[in-house]
């Protein structure tokens, strides 16, 4: 009996808090994009999408029960083979799989559909901290770099082959971690750069104009530093790899097919597409804007309910949150996602064990990644992706695993103690 | 807690969630253009646009009902062409145009309805109705258009086209919308609010699909139309039908009216047009044929042309010096060439006299008397001080200011001040012999035909006169006429002066204007010239007819015509013959009319 009282006592409950605050937010918001004032039906009708959810939602606190009653070695002993059986699952996906919106990314299990790059996140997150959990492992090596990047990469490739393009970058997450556990930092300056020149190529149609600024930075650099032949020679390759990059990442853009480019496009100009992605975007940005300071009311909305966004209960549902609640309800949620996240930091931090810190870092990475990525593309910042917003999206995949991912990490914190014990 | 790396990971969230909140801010809270299209999305607004009333000539036959036209309506989103120059041909339309339409479309919305090709007509419609279904994203709307069953009277009528971007801004009530049609001239704009009628608009949710998702606000803001006014107008058709036929070929115009009641039976402006071309799909190309027309035939010359008015306006001075005691029937003045031009009469002659001679020198001498009264020592001061007596006296017959007809645009025509004077020559610079022009009307003098044809009915009224009008109920409702209409107004001339005046007229005829003598019926009547310094001088009658029980009122212009008696008597005759016979016997006079050489 005390054991147990201890145990209860090592639960993180704030976690747990933040957890059911925003399933709960994200359930209230399916009903109402789904919401038909001619037709009610109630919030628990199995028939719509928010009865089903909730039965998502039953079954999710069944994982989590069993999460917290299974023994916590389970994860880090299973940890390489769970990552193993995940990618022959997707490796095997393009073939087996069903196919829906062009995409063979489901399995079918009678009424349920499963999508296993949901999945292989956690098993992905699970095989990076058994990966580097190891004293002698050291990123600042280029060889164990290699070794997490592969790792991260091999599902990568896999997804690209469905072909679903937002699931894959989503792994590019795991580099808040890497950085976290000490991945060199130039890499990140370097990264941010690029995405910064990125931006600014795109923005700027006049290829002249970047040219010249690049141009002058080059000269600014020059002119500024001490004048040996070093610095001259090596700002001067900087600016040429630049200009070199602009050129590329223009030809690049323009090579890709009409409706990737229209997504990056349309972050600069809504009227590229209006009917296909800039449709998506222009839709969203009026249903969320529309909301004002205080939002049109609790299934007063117009934009979800009548179908002007698309998607509105997946990968749009924080529209339906930004008309009907308004600033006030964006900022609640986004308060609690950033709660969550800065807790989840505390918490891994806390660890004993680099494993556990390592997958609390991993957790921390996908869940910002989709928040951030989720509510950025709903508001133009951020070309349309097809990725789930946690914990909010209607979906079994998207709850679940997110639900798995973020519950094996309580289970961990949990047992901190015990885990120091052990080694 | 938070240290090195993880500090920046915690730091990095907290940005995050800033710059996302922040983006938040910027398109819910500030920026209020978003909900303006979310309700452009979501709110359809189904206006229900009412009959316009129809429009009675004063014996209740037809002059303006409605006919049914078709728009063409277009949802951007569905429609979609294979082929676009089929499209045209089967329309009729430019390319050009289809495009031009076609995006403004899109511009307003998506996936709302706009119009694509306006106002096709019956017979349009029926050749491309086969062919609609063909094209998705098309549906066609009826509304309905002005006709006429006869081609008269198009400047008093009007027309009615779409609201102008200044007209809306103008309006005050938010009652109109942009493409909303609204009466731009004549009756259709003056008696815009009765005939218009109400529109309702209803309100209502739709889904990106269009289908109807219930009221907006549970139909709350929702308002129910009520049908236009009909309107019975003082026109009596079938003589502005005959003026009209009379007028063709020249250039003037003719305004009768009751003198008992200041009703208007007649209002031509010469050269006219069809009023059935302003309407539907051909307006905006017939209005600029008829705008760019060298003989303006939308200028509404009854009411906006000015003259000056010539030896007609020797009446006026008769009365005014009676009233004032200057004159009596028997002030004799010699024909005396030497002060003004006149033509071979006896001489001397009094007041009657100087009327059915129509004397210039009379007049001078007369007129003299009226303005130089001697109330000052100085010849300025009393000419001065003269002058705006007798202004005033004028201006109680209507003239120098608006009469305020039941139309937009009329002018007042202008009898000079002693301010006018004064700006022209200085202060103390001018004097009778500066002036004495405007005792035969000519000078700085201008009238409207309008305002002729009331002085008509003020002679034949011994005095008063009601503002001409052209609208006798609305709605079966005499008494909703404007009040003013029903004000009796005065020309400040005792009854008793007009007995001699109305004798005089009745005799000048056979002086001036023989051929519009009638044998059973006494016409009284005064011709005029108006001097055109372009070219021909105007010829200008008015008159009114029975003269023991005035029923008709009568001015008729007609410009270049030369000499008054001629084309403007005869016209008038007529028309008098018209009106009080339902027929006519002279054909002859018709014939001289019609034929006569007075032609633009």
């Amino acid at each position: 009996m005390r054991q147990k009282n201890t145990y209860f006592h090592t639960i993180d409950w704030v976690t747990i808090g933040f957890y059911f605050a925003l399933v709960f937010m994200g359930w209230l918001n399916i009903y109402a994009a789904v919401y038909d004032e001619q037709n009610a039906t109630s919030i628990f009708d199995f028939s719509i999408n928010s009865g089903k959810q909730l039965i998502w939602i039953g079954t999710s606190i069944l994982l989590i029960i069993i999460i917290m009653v299974a023994d916590y070695r389970l994860f880090h002993n299973l940890s390489l083979i769970l990552y193993i059986l995940f990618v022959i699952i997707l490796f095997l996906t393009p073939f087996i799989g069903k196919e829906i919106n062009g995409q063979r990314a489901w399995f079918e299990l009678g009424i349920f559909r499963l999508q296993p790059a949901e999945f292989t996140k956690f098993a992905t997150a699970l095989a990076l901290a058994k990966l580097m959990e190891s004293q002698s492992f050291d990123l600042g090596k280029i060889k164990d770099q290699m070794k997490a990047l592969g790792l991260i990469g091999l599902p990568i490739f896999l997804i690209l082959l469905q072909p679903d393009t937002g699931t894959a970058m989503v792994y590019s997450a795991f580099f808040i971690m890497l950085y976290r556990e000490g991945m060199p930092q130039r890499y990140y300056i370097i990264g941010l750069s690029l995405i910064g020149l990125s931006i600014i190529t795109l923005a700027i149609e006049n290829n002249l104009y970047l040219f010249g600024g690049i141009g002058v930075l080059t000269l600014a650099f020059i002119t500024l530093s001490k004048k040996t032949w070093r610095n001259i020679l090596g700002f001067g390759f900087m600016g040429i790899i630049m200009a070199a990059y602009a050129l590329s990442l223009d030809y690049v853009v323009e090579k890709l097919p009409d409706h990737q480019q229209n997504r990056i496009m349309v972050l600069f100009d809504p009227d590229v597409d209006p009917l296909g992605v800039g449709w998506n975007v222009t839709q969203s940005k009026i249903a969320i804007g529309s909301g004002g300071l205080l939002g049109k009311g609790y299934l007063e909305g117009t934009q979800t309910k009548f179908d002007f966004v698309p998607e509105q209960h997946t990968d749009f549902i924080f529209c339906t949150l930004g008309e009907e609640f308004g600033w006030i309800g964006s900022f609640v949620m986004i308060a609690l996602f950033a709660g969550l996240l800065l807790r989840l930091v505390f918490l891994a931090e806390r660890q004993k064990t680099r494993f556990s810190r390592i997958y609390g870092y991993c957790v921390v990475s996908l869940l910002l990644f989709h928040f951030t990525i989720n509510i950025a593309m709903t508001i133009g910042l951020f070309p349309v992706v097809g990725i789930p917003l946690p914990f909010f999206s209607y979906g079994g995949s998207s709850l679940w695993s997110f639900t798995i991912l973020l519950f094996v990490f309580v289970k961990l914190d949990s047992n901190r103690i015990e885990i120091l014990g052990r080694s | 807690m938070y240290t090195g790396r993880s500090l920046v990971v915690a730091v990095s969230i907290g940005v995050i969630a800033m710059v996302l909140l922040g983006k938040l801010f910027l398109i819910q809270v500030a920026d209020d253009s978003y909900l303006r299209k979310a309700e452009r999305n979501a709110i359809q607004r189904v206006v229900d646009h009412p009959y316009r009333g129809l429009v009675y000539d004063r014996n209740n036959a037809l002059m303006v009902f409605n006919d049914p036209v078709f728009d063409l309506m277009v949802i951007p989103k569905d429609f979609s062409l294979k082929d676009t120059s089929r499209f045209c041909t089967l329309f009729d339309i430019e390319k050009t145009y289809l495009i031009e339409n076609f995006n403004a479309a899109k511009e307003y919305s998506w996936v709302k309805p706009s119009p694509l090709i306006k106002q096709i007509s019956k017979e349009d419609f029926a050749k491309v109705q086969d062919f609609l279904i063909d094209y998705k994203g098309l549906f066609v709307m009826t509304r309905s258009v002005r006709s006429y069953p006869q081609s008269a009277a198009a400047n008093a009528l009007g027309y009615i086209g779409e609201i102008s971007g200044p007209q809306l801004s103008q309006d005050k009530s938010g009652y109109y919308v942009q493409g909303d049609y609204v009466g731009q001239s004549g009756l259709e704009s003056y008696y815009e609010p009765e005939l218009r009628g109400r529109k309702g608009v209803k309100y209502k949710l739709v889904n990106v699909r269009g289908i109807e998702k219930g009221a907006f606000k549970n139909g709350d803001l929702d308002t129910i139309s009520f049908p236009g006014e009909n309107l019975q107008s003082t026109i009596d058709l079938n003589l502005q039908l005959y003026g009209e036929h009379l007028m063709e070929g020249k250039r003037g115009s003719v305004v009768a009216i009751e003198p008992k009641t200041g009703e208007i039976l007649t209002i031509i402006s010469s050269p006219t047009y069809d009023p059935n071309v302003l309407k539907g799909a051909k307006f905006g190309q017939n209005y600029e044929i008829l705008n760019s027309d060298q003989e303006k035939p939308l200028f509404n010359r009854p009411i906006m042309a000015m003259y000056p008015p010539g030896s007609i306006f020797k009446i006026v001075q008769s009365l005014i010096g009676l009233q004032e005691g200057i004159l009596t029937p028997n002030t004799t003045f010699s024909c005396n060439k030497a002060l003004v031009n006149c033509h071979n009469h006896p001489s001397p002659v009094n007041l009657f006299g100087a009327i059915r001679n129509s004397c210039n020198p009379y007049y001078h001498q007369a007129f003299r008397q009226i303005i130089n009264q001697d109330i000052s020592s100085n010849t300025y001061t009393d000419t001065q001080i003269g002058l705006d007596k007798w202004r005033a006296d004028v201006l109680k017959f209507g003239l120098g200011n608006r009469l305020g007809i039941d139309m937009h645009g009329e002018k007042g025509g202008s009898i000079p001040s002693s301010e006018l004077y004064n700006r022209i020559y200085g202060e103390g610079r001018w004097k009778y012999s500066t002036i004495y022009s405007l005792s035969i009307g000519q000078g700085e003098m201008l009238v409207t035909p309008l305002q002729m044809a009331n002085l008509a009915a003020i002679f034949a009224n011994k005095g008063f006169f009601y503002t001409p009008h052209l609208i006798k109920s609305i709605n079966g409702d005499a008494s909703r006429i404007p009040e003013k209409f029903k004000r009796k107004r005065d020309s400040g001339i005792d009854a008793g002066h007009f007995d001699m005046v109305q004798n005089a007229m009745v005799e000048a005829l056979s002086g001036t204007a023989t051929r519009a003598i009638m044998t059973d019926i006494t016409i009284a009547g005064k011709t005029g010239t108006a001097q055109n310094p372009a070219g021909e001088d105007h010829s200008v009658f008015i008159a009114f007819a029975p003269k023991e029980d005035p029923k008709i009122a009568i001015a008729v212009y007609v410009e270049n015509a030369g000499w008054g008696g001629r084309a403007a008597a005869s016209t008038a005759s007529l028309l008098i013959e018209k009106y009080l016979t339902g027929g006519i016997d002279r054909p002859q006079l018709e014939d001289y009319v019609l034929k006569g050489e007075f032609i633009y």
